[in-house]
Order: C-alpha cells, then structure tokens, then sequence
C-alpha cells in the first residue's frame, strides 16, 4: 500500500514536472500551431545554465533556478524574433526541418562545450534524502517540485483567466486577424508567450536534471514526452496539457516500476491509442487548424 | 484538342524518359566501375537513395509527413538479419522480397492510423510508431540481440552463383539493380493515373474526393508500397553490412532521411537519389573537419534550407545547369524541380 502511494506521490512529481516542461510547447505548438521540435533544447541551456551557477561559480540552487528562466527565455524571444517568426505562416514539413535542424545544432553545441557526459546539479543538503508520512517514503527534492511546479501552474491559470495580458492571448490565438482588429499587437503577444514558454521549459530543464538526467540528448530523448503531453492534453486550455502531464507522469513510474521489462512500450502505446480515439487529444477542442 | 485529351497529352510528356536520366543513369553505373576502392561508401549512398525514393513517395507524391520512416527500415533490416542468421531463407534476393514483404505487412497494418487526423497527428503517430518497434527491439532482445544487435549474418551467394565479397563490390552491384528496378517500378507507378491521383489529393484532399478519388484507399496503397521499399533499402543494409542494431530505428535516421530528401527535392524520385549523394558527401565533409560535432553542421544545413526556401535554393542550383540547357536545346528543355509545399 505504502509503495503505491509512494509511486503514485513519484508520478505526480514527474508529472508536474513535464507540465512546467511542455506547457510552453502547448502554446507553440497548440496556440500558434507551430511544430517546435526543438522545445526541448530550451529545457536543456536552462539546466545547463544552472548547473554551470550553482557547481562552477557557487550560487545558492534556489537562486540559480530563475537565472536559468531568464536565461532560456532570452533565448527564446532572440531566436523569435529573428528566426522563429518567418516560418509561422510556412508548411508543417518546414517547421519540422526548421526545429530538427536547431535541435541538432543544439546537440553538438552542448556537447562541445560541456561534454557528452551526464551532468548533476549540487543540490544543498535540504533537498536530499526523503522522510516518512504515515509511513510513505517521501522525497524532498520530489516534494519542492510539486510546490513549486503546482504554484507555477495556479499562477499561470491565474494569468491567462484574470489578467488583460490572459485575454489578449485568448483572443489573438482564437482569432488572430479580430484581434489585431481590435488593437491588439498580436505578433508580441506571441513572442511574449514564446519567451515564457521558453523561460518555463529552462526552469524544467534546471529542476529535471536530478530526476530526468541532464545531457546533450536531452531535447531528443524527451521531445516525444513533450509532444505526447501536448497532443494528448490538446490545447483549447493549460488544464488539458496538465492533466495529460499527470497521467504521463504516473503512468510512466508505474510502468517501470510494475512492469520494468516493457519498458516505455506503455507510454506509446497508450499515446497511439488515444490519438487514434480521439486526434485533438483527450482534453482538446482542436488540436490543430 | 480538347482540355482533357490535353491532360493526357501532359502526363504522357512527362512519363517519357528524357535523355539526362538516361545519362544520370549510366553515370551511376560508371561510378561503379571507375572507384574501385569506394565501393563500401557508393553501397551506403544507393542505400539511402532507396530509402529516401521510399520516403519521396508518400510525401512529395502523397504529402504524408513521416517522422517514423526508419520504422520498416528497421523492420526490413531485422527480417533479412533474422532469415539469414537461422538460415530460414538463405537465397539473399528471395530473403529481400520477403523482408520488404514484412515491412509492407507492418506498412499496411499502420497505414489506418496514419491516414487518420492531421499533420500533426501523422507527425506524432509515425514518430510513435518507430519509438514503440525501437522498444520492442530493445525489450525481446533473446530475438534481436538487444543492444549488442545481431552478429554472425553469414551471407550466401545472390543466386547461388555471386558470393558477397569483401571489397563490396558484388554488395554494389547488387543493391544498385535492386535500386534501379525499384526506380523503374516506382517510375511507372507514379506517371499511371494512380500516381497522377496521388498528387491531387497531396494539391487538395477534398477537391479529390469529390472528382471521385477514394482518397483513404488511395493514401494506404502508397504508404504500404512506400513501406515495402523502406524495408528493403533495410534489408539491403543488413545484408550489405551484415549487421542489423538498434539504431536502425533511430530518430536520428528518420531525421537524417528528411533531410536528404529536402537537399535533393522532392516530387520527381530523382531528388532522394541526388539527395543521397550530396548528403553523405556533406556528411564526410564535416566528419573529417570535426569527427565528433559534424551533427551541427548538419543542423546548420538544415535550418539555412528552410530560412532560404526550398524552393529558391532549388532555382538557384539549377540556374548554371539551365543557362546551358536553354543555350542548347532550347527555352522548352528547361529543368525545374518541380516542388510543391508538402
């Protein structure tokens, strides 16, 4: 009983995580209806970032976790602006080739400059170890990024439901030519949400380092994760991409922890199977127009 | 005349064989007997250029985007693997029609998923699919050898007469008529009314429907021609180099295979053959300049493709090439690649 609970507190972990993750693709991907395969190299300069602060120069973890969202989100509206937003209006197979390209780039880049090998974050001894709830092993690590990621997400529902920037979004992705109509400045509302997008996937990368393992194959292992939550979450608002994220995130510990041999046999699977049933996702109005 | 009769006219044109792929063709045979020492590196390009011909004709014919291409690849690399190891089928050309015929079941079988949804779904559904068989492969691994792959293919004679030998050469000569009879195939394939009603339904789906074109049906028969032929550019790697791992599912390849495709263009099957050559050539190009990192330049490519347009590029290669052709033989003779948004 103890270790399903404590599968199960490990999934929604994982789960939260590839949330904070992908919800910027969800954006990308599910708003602007662009295919950024390279999300994913966005997560990994974040970790990097961090990992490079907190083991090479001494900074504090907590405090090099929003040095590695400014970080991935500078390079985010730098890449927007000068590369990303000629191929909005292009063909599928050209963004695809676009992103693929960049997320190869991205590869041998990180590996030139920081080697091929895995790498660790030092974390302070505050975070390391788990302790016992009525006797369910908890990890402390594991329980900073539910607080943490579980924050962000009530914030961002906060954000896009009450604010004036929410419901700009909302109307420059329901209606792009209405709302620059209407005065809206529909371009820097995309870049805006790119960036950030782009700032959340590094501050993953940062905190996924200890749980998913940080190396230069990041943006390739992990895009079909992202794209699984994405597409299985559809887009029409961020609950669908968080709960998907959550049945991942669980289903994927279980997986290995029930059935070690299938592997990630599950996961696909279960993606295959439920784009067949329903193609705009589980959650979704439409995934792409 | 009338418009139709026109039509017709157009397409028979275009179907005949024009003097320059003739040349192209007796060039790639005398490359053949002209390199004596690179017949190793020559096999890996025909390879490809059978892969990436598989490739052009679901999506510069059908405008199927596939991220999960090396899927029957790998299908195909693992059934010729797997029939010469436990000596099922010992003849290699027998045992490469029935490795195609794996990956065509395979083809089959997933080409109801794949007709289903919209580009991305299809992105997402092929790109699955070759995940789910990599993990496949990985977890039976008493089957295929796991990580280590599959050791020990011991090729017999093509035809109970040629034996494989170790310079490649026979390996060559091989796989270029298995490629050349491919192409002959898939020529006729795609200049019949069939292949003329791929390409209105890649130009628009529900116009096509609607003149009468059973658009799903249509969309499966190509992806499962276009499947068997993955398979035996698979096939013909495993029995070229006589090992099948796992990477032969890799996303890399899938990846890798687009990109050939774009450099050469697509829609007009020459363009994976073209493809293939400048792709490996680039390939080890930046291999030796950087052994380790060549992958960025590969990326680099890639994406100064896309921001300079397919297209554009396209015009601009072909514009030495077409000043002399027009100087020759006229304004008609003009080549263009003829390339379309997939």
């Amino acid at each position: 009983m103890t270790a399903i609970l404590t599968n199960l507190f490990d999934g929604v972990a994982y789960g939260m995580l590839l949330f904070v993750l992908a919800c910027g693709l969800a954006v990308t991907l599910g708003l602007m209806n662009f295919v950024n395969l390279a999300h994913g190299a966005f997560a990994m300069a974040g970790g990097y970032v961090c990992m490079v602060l907190v083991n090479r120069m001494g900074w504090p973890f907590f405090a090099a976790l929003p040095l590695a969202f400014v970080f991935a989100a500078a390079i985010g509206i730098v890449l927007e602006r000068t590369l990303y937003r000629h191929l909005y209006a292009r063909s599928h197979l050209d963004q695809v080739l676009f992103t693929i390209g960049l997320t190869f780039m991205s590869v041998a880049a990180v590996d030139y400059i920081q080697g091929s090998s895995r790498v660790f974050i030092n974390l302070p001894a505050a975070l390391q170890g788990q302790f016992d709830l009525f006797g369910v092993g908890i990890g402390r690590y594991r329980l900073m990024i539910i607080v943490i990621c579980g924050l962000l997400t009530i914030a961002l529902q906060m954000v896009l439901a009450k604010t004036r920037f929410g419901s700009r979004l909302r109307a420059a992705v329901d209606d792009p030519r209405a709302a620059s109509g209407l005065g809206i400045n529909v371009p820097q509302v995309f870049a805006f949400t790119f960036a950030f997008g782009c700032g959340l996937a590094g501050l993953g990368g940062a905190l996924s380092a200890e749980i998913l393992g940080l190396d230069p194959y990041f943006p390739l292992k992990f895009m079909i994760y992202f794209l699984i939550v994405v597409t299985v979450g559809g887009s029409s608002s961020i609950t669908g991409p968080f709960l998907a994220s959550l049945l991942l995130g669980i289903g994927d510990v279980a997986g290995k922890y029930y059935v070690p041999k299938m592997g990630p046999f599950v996961i696909y699977t279960m993606m295959i199977v439920i784009l067949i049933w329903r193609p705009n996702g589980l959650f979704g109005r439409t995934a792409a127009r | 005349m009338s418009d139709s009769s026109d039509v017709g006219y157009h397409a028979q044109r275009q179907a005949r064989w024009h003097y320059g792929e003739i040349v192209f063709w007796l060039l790639v045979l005398a490359c053949g007997f002209a390199f004596p020492t690179r017949y190793l590196i020559m096999t890996d390009i025909l390879r490809l250029a059978l892969f990436a011909m598989s490739l052009d004709l679901i999506l510069g014919y059908a405008g199927i985007v596939s991220l999960g291409h090396a899927a029957f690849f790998g299908v195909g690399a693992y059934a010729a693997g797997l029939l010469a190891l436990h000596g099922i089928v010992n003849e290699p050309v027998l045992a490469l029609i029935v490795a195609g015929l794996a990956a065509m079941v395979l083809g089959f079988a997933t080409s109801f998923l794949v007709i289903r949804g919209v580009d991305l779904t299809r992105l997402m559904v092929t790109l699955g699919i070759a995940l789910l068989l990599e993990a496949l492969a990985e977890r039976f691994s008493n089957i295929t050898g796991g990580t280590d792959g599959l050791q020990g293919i011991e090729m017999q004679p093509i035809f109970g007469q040629i034996p494989f030998d170790m310079f490649g050469k026979a390996g060559f000569f091989y796989s270029l008529a298995v490629l050349f009879l491919l192409f002959l195939f898939a020529r006729r394939v795609v200049h019949s009314p069939f292949g003329l009603s791929l390409r209105a339904i890649k130009n628009n789906p529900l116009r096509a429907a609607a003149i009468g074109i059973p658009v799903n049906r249509r969309l499966i028969a190509i992806y499962t021609l276009a499947a068997f032929y993955a398979g035996i550019a698979g096939a013909l790697f495993t029995q070229t180099t006589a090992i099948a791992s796992l990477d032969v599912f890799a996303f890399e390849r899938s990846a890798d295979l687009m990109l050939v495709l774009v450099i050469g263009g697509t829609g007009y099957l020459y363009g994976g053959l073209i493809g293939a050559v400048i792709f490996r050539m680039l390939q080890e190009l930046f291999s030796t300049i950087t052994p380790q990192y060549w992958q960025f330049w590969i990326g680099l490519v890639l994406v100064v493709i896309v921001l300079v347009g397919r297209q554009r590029l396209h015009r601009w290669v072909l514009y030495v090439p077409n000043l002399i052709v027009r100087q020759v033989a006229g304004r008609k003779a003009v080549v263009a690649v003829p390339e379309s948004d997939a």
